[in-house]
């Protein structure tokens, strides 16, 4: 009890829920992990969180042999997989900790405490936040895992009995529901502390989860997708002039950022995602050829899939020259192939082309604060991701104004190509898709989009070690989601696993 | 004169009789005759093998003398739980260890004296710095996840079981390392539940009470021991030498020749030592004013064979034991202090000197520590390298002081107006304050980067002891009965308090502090009920309610009760003239004992929610940065793991208890056992969690035997031979399935880059505890193991996790004991051996450094061991670091101790002596095992602190 006599408990443990996105457990950089079991290092929400979305895509390489990473980059991955089983469980440690922010702040509860009436007006807010970083979660248990999650809400106290296997269209639409709730209790869009969610968050993601309707639960809602971004677009954001300056220790500045993860070389260290997304690009070679702002080395583990450079514009089809676009001026192609001719995992660092996208200076090149743990925020939500999103949703016929998408699509590529010369005059489906691949690379985004374009699985699309060959080969359909780790169906006997599987 | 038998009449021929305080002797003849030539007034001493000494007055021409058999065996006391009780009378499996059959040696550890002297009983040292602490194990461990260390009891006052962590902080190496060995009488081992029991919550792991020495009134006795030792490194492990590395490095990586050094280091060789010690104990007891007393320091010094390591401890204590009222009072005063000062070597040198470059060279001046290591050009420390051993011992400076208090008053008090009843009240307590740093300066190439480090920590300790018990004994002539009953209250608390503040030289992330406060506090009620009818069948009932603050609602109090019955046959008619058998019991027990301290001391209320804040550097950002509180995992049902002990006895004696032992079988069965686990996800606040839901069983033989082989004036031989066999099984380890085959992957037991939590060793139900979980390896035609060829052992064409099965285990299942002591006039001589039987190690040296991939794995290149030339391994992935190819047959035979000794009595006067003494120490080991040493604490071969051998000489003198 005595742990909320503080007032300032409440935005402690409101702060652990966000925390929970981008650190590993209660000391910087690793320490008192949330997760036992696991390496903590390696367990962070977004990095594994990545791992599932681009290593197992078409774009990253990951050379290490970490637990379970050599099954992801080939797409062999079984039940027992250790990556699986920490997003898997990192989620529902979010839910969890969620639920009990709820319990905490309930009204009686709250009044027993005789928590002062201001402290509850922001507690009222909390509630939402804790309620949206929820949904955020059970989000991802959908778009991972196709929704046959243990489901629990803060009705469920903690214990050791076993919660109940939820599915596709019982999560969908508990998401919605939740998210239209609470899309009305946060703060207005743009109003909040920085790295807070508001109001555009929770838009942002009902955008996603519309879009995405038809592979979750196959109903077409478009219309709903469009509808959000274009409440999110009316708020106000603009979109950052310069790309490159989204991916920068300073990122905060940033325009047209809706929701981060933050993250901070001193007050927030962790193994995650920035982390490697600086660290593990480069090595001592790329390190020497500018400042990254990481100390000497790096740890030269993530090269570039020869699909996702080829996704870019190159005078002469030759990857080897420069592209006019600048989102392809992060390659580091020197002493390195294009092509990964040995197997993924444990093959020279050479193998693939570099790609160093984030890196810890500021926009005056100033290195961040420390030269391990970078100062740079993940964008997780972002304007260019809503643009994208309006002209798709509109491409599957959901409303809005072809010209208003053709506007977006290229307010992005005049970004991209400093001027008109990469815009485009009418828009198609794959396009978007490629679009998406070029201005969202390495953010996680790939994998979902591959799978709403039915490219994950199959043959229609292949990719070097696709399916374990070097060339690529079909994958079954039951790899568009991942399995139920078996660790928690051998605890729960409640779960069913994922078909197939 | 005549020499007889008291109770047969008949002569003893060959008994020994001799003017006391002279060396004059003689023995008598077959008729029990005996002659000598002595004056009037002198006192003879007549003995015999068997029998008691009796000493005569010679008061005229012929002296008979009747010599009774000594029963001292039997009556001897044994010291049990709030009380003692005889051999003969003794009902649960209790082993007494005295004095004089404790191990010898250089003994900086109370527990060494111990190692291999009681069956059942197995006591690992963690390694061979200087009073390091030891594992001991009694009958197996009864618990997973939860401690499985025995309850220790040092003149009455339970210690604290305290894990790792705070060890680590309390600035000393091992729980009881402020008992000076030379002030240890007696140990006693409490084995089984009906002599545990009566400690309830703390007992499923056995009972250790160690008892100091008193004084007894009389003159003044004074002692001083004083030794010297000699400690050399006794094994290296193999790797290559700098000309063998050059070879091997130009025919794999000829890229790489230009990298190697001009130098040829053997860098075992630099980070060991010979290493000095010395220890001196002075006591003095007697009686001042009719007050018995005793009082002692010792100072003990003593370096570690590894370079930089270094114990310093001085101990004092002091004993008083007035009685008063006509002895109606006894009360005893214990106080016992030690001041410690440890300098603790950074142990990471010792898997450093096994791989750094033998061609590079100790020294480089130019450099910042003056001492070779690896720097960029740009004057930056090369990241992912392997640091100079030597830099690694010499420029880190970790020294910490532990100064502990233990103390305590016990008053009994004989009722005046009802001397059957006897109240005793016993105070204690246990003060402990630690306290170190540990520096490691910037010019430590892996700490350039962040400017050195340096950790501060202390630890405060504060337990508290009150125990109020009232025992009732009466004789029942008429009814042929005694009984006995006793009946107590006790309170105990503890408190503890601890902090360690980290700060990176460069001052980046700020002082790094964690503190944390630990108190918990356990009441009790217990009481026991001894009932003899005849001195033939023996009855004891002892019960135990105790209440701890660690668990909460209905489980905090627990109930522990226990039953035996002991029938002292060899009094039965039929057997009471046996002349062989002089003595035989049969005991059979049962009880329920419990183990409270389920998370090893790492959070004293596990049943409540808490919150725990973050410490630096993973805060939240919430606008500005917000410190952030966790909802932390509970179990609100969280509970002691229970212990159901069987156990059948039976002592026997032969030859008028010349050899006796005893022999033991029992059965444990634990419940409730606490098990760290998958708990479905969602219904807790994290994804594994410590609850009770496990189940295991120990069950063993022990067989015990000590022999008076052979006695007279000028020659003994004592023999001791001990033996136990226990086999352990999981039978429970889930919420849901426990199929067999499925287990947990036991935290730390992982050794290379695999991540996540699977490790070398699971537990698994059907399968002993820590057993290892591995792959079968597939061999070539020559026995040579083919690398990452693995048997699918399932034939389902693939090799995953599902190929792995349970293949041996850590513990030994037979230990073997046998201590001799030889005495020839003068001279001494005495040696301790144990063997132990169908124990496995995993080999994580050889894994980890015999194959060619360490040669050229990181920026540097590295040494490798020389058991790659075994299995010519490449590199490493999960079918080598599973393979069963390291799990290794571990048994052993080792000497543990060889002590010659010459007495020389009447030094200046009487009641004066002097003894000079050598030991020689780990005098050696008969293995297969290939590894540095076969004897490893839970059986993962890693980075062992080689035991030292030990050459002590030492004198000791009373006067």
């Amino acid at each position: 009890e005595n742990a909320f006599d503080d007032p300032q408990s409440y935005l402690q443990f409101l702060s652990k829920i966000y925390a929970g996105l981008s650190v590993t457990g209660q000391q910087g950089p690793s320490g008192q992990g949330d997760l036992i079991g696991f390496d903590e290092g390696n367990s962070q929400y977004m990095r594994t969180y990545f791992y599932l979305n681009e290593v197992t895509a078409d774009a990253v390489k990951w050379r290490y042999d970490d637990a379970g990473l050599a099954e992801l980059l080939v797409n062999e991955w079984t039940a027992d997989n250790d990556v699986i089983s920490v997003v898997y469980n990192r989620l529902i440690f979010q839910v969890t900790q969620a639920n009990e922010f709820l319990r905490q702040t309930e009204q009686s509860v709250l009044d027993g405490r005789n928590v002062p009436a201001d402290i509850q007006t922001d507690i009222a807010f909390y509630r939402a936040e804790a309620r949206f970083l929820r949904a955020l979660s059970y989000y991802h248990g959908l778009e991972l895992f196709g929704g046959n999650i243990p489901f629990v809400t803060e009705e469920d106290l903690p214990g050791a009995f076993f919660p109940e296997q939820t599915n596709a269209v019982d999560l969908f639409n508990y998401i919605e529901s939740e998210l239209i709730e609470i899309a009305d209790l946060l703060v207005p869009a743009t109003q909040n502390d920085y790295g807070r969610a508001d109001q555009a968050a929770a838009w942002t993601l009902l955008a996603r989860l519309y879009l995405n309707a038809e592979v979750y639960i196959g109903e077409n809602r478009y219309s709903d997708c469009i509808n959000f971004c274009e409440r999110i677009i009316a708020a106000g954001y603009t979109l950052e002039p310069n790309y490159n300056e989204l991916f920068l220790a300073d990122n905060n500045t940033a325009e047209g950022i809706i929701f981060p993860v933050t993250h901070d070389g001193v007050e927030t260290q962790s193994f995650g995602y920035m982390f490697i997304m600086v660290n593990g690009t480069l090595d001592a070679n790329i390190n020497s050829s500018g400042d990254f702002g990481a100390n000497t080395g790096g740890f030269a583990g993530l090269t570039c899939k020869e699909n996702f450079v080829r996704l870019f514009e190159f005078p002469n089809d030759d990857p080897f020259q420069d592209s006019p676009d600048i989102r392809a001026s992060f390659f580091f192609k020197d002493g390195h192939s294009l092509e990964l001719t040995s197997p993924p995992t444990g093959s020279d660092f050479q193998e693939g082309f570099g790609y160093t996208k984030f890196r810890n200076l500021t926009s005056d090149g100033v290195p961040g604060q420390d030269n391990s743990y970078p100062d740079i925020d993940l964008p997780l939500f972002r304007l260019a991701d809503v643009y994208l999103m309006y002209a798709e949703a509109f491409l599957r016929n959901g409303g809005g104004d072809e010209g208003t998408a053709l506007g977006y699509v290229n307010a992005i590529r005049q970004r991209a190509y400093g001027d008109a010369s990469g815009n485009v005059a009418s828009l198609d489906l794959q396009f978007i898709l490629d679009e998406r691949g070029r201005e969202l690379g390495w953010e996680g985004y790939r994998r979902t989009d591959l799978v709403r374009f039915g490219q994950y699985t199959g043959n229609t699309y292949l990719w070097d070690w696709k399916g374990g060959l070097e060339n690529g080969t079909s994958i079954p359909a039951h790899f568009d989601i991942f399995p139920i780790p078996a660790g928690d169906l051998n605890a729960n006997p409640n779960l069913d696993q994922n078909p197939d599987y | 004169g005549t020499v007889i038998d008291q109770t047969t009449g008949l002569p003893l021929p060959g008994a020994s009789v001799v003017i006391k305080g002279t060396s004059t002797g003689t023995t008598t003849d077959f008729d029990g005759l005996y002659q000598i030539t002595a004056n009037t007034g002198d006192i003879l001493q007549f003995s015999y093998v068997g029998f008691s000494v009796l000493e005569l007055t010679v008061d005229g021409p012929t002296l008979d003398a009747a010599l009774s058999e000594d029963t001292q065996m039997l009556d001897e006391i044994v010291v049990i739980g709030y009380g003692t009780t005889t051999k003969k009378d003794a009902t649960g499996a209790v082993v007494g260890v005295t004095e004089e059959e404790l191990n010898q040696g250089f003994i900086a550890s109370p527990q060494d004296l111990l190692i291999g002297k009681a069956a059942g009983v197995n006591i690992t040292t963690n390694g061979g710095a200087p009073g390091s602490g030891s594992q001991i194990r009694i009958r197996g461990g009864s618990s997973l996840d939860a401690s499985n260390d025995p309850l220790i009891i040092i003149d009455g006052v339970p210690l604290d079981s305290p894990g790792l962590d705070e060890q680590r902080n309390s600035g000393s190496r091992n729980v009881f390392d402020f008992v000076n060995p030379n002030d240890i009488s007696s140990f006693s081992i409490l084995k089984d539940a009906s002599a545990t029991a009566i400690y309830g919550s703390r007992a499923s792991n056995g009972v250790i009470i160690i008892t100091t020495k008193k004084g007894k009134t009389g003159e003044l006795k004074f002692s001083l021991n004083t030794s010297a030792s000699v400690n050399t490194l006794s094994n290296t492990i193999g790797v290559f030498s700098a000309s063998d590395y050059r070879e091997i490095i130009a025919d794999r990586f000829p890229n790489r020749v230009s990298d190697l050094g001009s130098a040829d280091t053997n860098w075992q060789e630099q980070i060991f030592e010979t290493a000095l010690g010395t220890d001196t104990n002075f006591s003095v007891s007697g009686g001042i004013m009719g007050i018995p007393f005793r009082a002692s320091v010792g100072y003990t010094q003593q370096d570690g064979i590894l370079r930089t390591e270094a114990l310093e401890r001085t101990t004092a204590s002091l004993n008083i034991t007035p009685r008063l009222f006509d002895d109606k009072l006894k009360i005893e005063l214990n106080a016992r202090g030690a001041y410690t000062e440890n300098n603790f070597a950074e142990t990471g040198a010792i898997g450093s000197a096994l791989e750094f470059d033998p061609t590079q060279p100790v020294f480089d001046p130019t450099l910042p520590a003056g001492l070779f290591d690896y720097y960029e050009e740009n004057g930056s420390a090369t990241t992912n390298t392997v640091t100079n051993p030597v830099a690694q011992l010499t420029l880190r400076d970790n020294q910490a002081i532990a100064r502990r208090f233990v103390g305590n008053a016990k008053f009994d008090y004989n009722l005046h107006f009802f001397p059957d009843i006897t109240a005793t009240l016993n105070l204690g307590i246990d003060k402990s304050i630690g306290d170190g740093t540990d520096f490691q300066p910037p010019t430590i190439s892996s700490q350039l980067l962040e400017g050195g480090r340096t950790r501060n920590f202390e630890q405060d300790e504060e337990n508290k002891l009150m125990d109020i018990y009232f025992k009732y004994d009466k004789d029942l002539d008429k009814i042929n009965s005694r009984l006995d009953f006793t009946a107590g209250y006790s309170y105990q608390n503890f408190y503890e308090d601890r902090m360690s503040v980290d700060l990176r030289g460069d001052g980046v992330g700020g002082p790094l502090v964690i503190k944390t406060i630990l108190e918990s506090n356990i009441q009790s009620f217990f009481g026991r009920f001894n009932y003899a009818f005849n001195d033939k069948y023996l009855l004891t009932l002892t019960y135990r309610r105790d209440g701890s603050s660690r668990f909460g609602g209905d489980n905090r109090w627990g109930n522990f009760p226990a039953a035996a019955f002991a029938w002292n046959i060899s009094d039965e008619n039929f057997l009471k003239d046996s002349e062989t058998l002089s003595n035989l019991k049969l005991r059979l027990g049962w009880g329920i004992t419990g183990q409270q301290d389920v998370l090893q001391g790492t959070d004293t209320q596990p049943f409540l929610p808490q919150f725990s804040p973050s410490q630096n550097g993973a805060s939240g950002q919430l606008g500005g940065f917000v410190t952030t509180l966790r909802a932390q995992p509970f179990d609100a049902n969280i509970k002691w793991e229970e212990t159901t002990t069987y156990n059948i006895g039976l002592d026997y004696g032969l030859f008028n208890n010349r050899i006796s032992g005893a022999l033991e079988l029992y059965y444990r069965e634990t419940e409730d056992l606490l098990s760290t686990v998958n708990v479905a996800a969602g219904s807790n606040l994290t994804n594994r969690l410590p609850t009770n839901i496990g189940s295991l069983t120990n069950k063993g033989v022990e067989f015990f035997l000590d022999a008076a082989v052979f006695k007279n004036e000028d020659f003994s031989w004592n023999l001791g031979f001990n033996f136990a066999y226990n086999e352990n099984e999981v039978d429970r380890l889930f919420q849901t399935g426990n199929e067999p085959g499925t287990g947990i992957p036991v935290s730390g037991t992982s050794l290379i880059g695999i991540g996540g939590d699977d490790g070398a060793q699971w537990h698994i139900v059907g399968q002993p505890t820590r057993s290892y979980f591995v792959f079968e390896q597939v061999y070539d035609e020559n026995g040579v193991p083919l690398e990452g060829v693995v048997r699918d052992l399932n034939n389902d064409g693939q090799i995953n996790d599902l190929d792995r099965r349970a293949y041996k285990q850590a513990a030994p299942l037979v230990t073997l004991g046998l201590n001799s002591r030889f005495n020839y006039k003068e001279w001494d001589f005495s040696f301790s051996a144990r063997a132990n039987y169908g124990n496995y190690n995993y080999n994580g040296i050889d894994l980890n450094r015999g194959n060619y991939r360490n040669l050229n794995i990181g920026q540097d290149l590295r040494n490798v061991a020389t058991s790659v030339l075994r299995s010519n391994f490449e590199g490493t992935r999960d079918e080598i670091t599973f393979s069963d190819y390291y799990v290794r047959d571990a048994s052993f035979i080792r000497m543990d101790n060889m002590t010659l000794g010459y007495t020389v009595d009447k030094l200046w006067k009487e009641n004066t002596r002097m003894r000079i003494f050598s030991t020689l120490q780990n005098v050696f080991v008969i293995t297969d095992y290939d590894g540095l040493d076969p004897e490893i604490t839970n059986g993962i071969d890693n980075n062992i602190y080689p035991r030292p051998f030990t050459v002590q000489v030492g004198l000791s003198l009373d006067f």
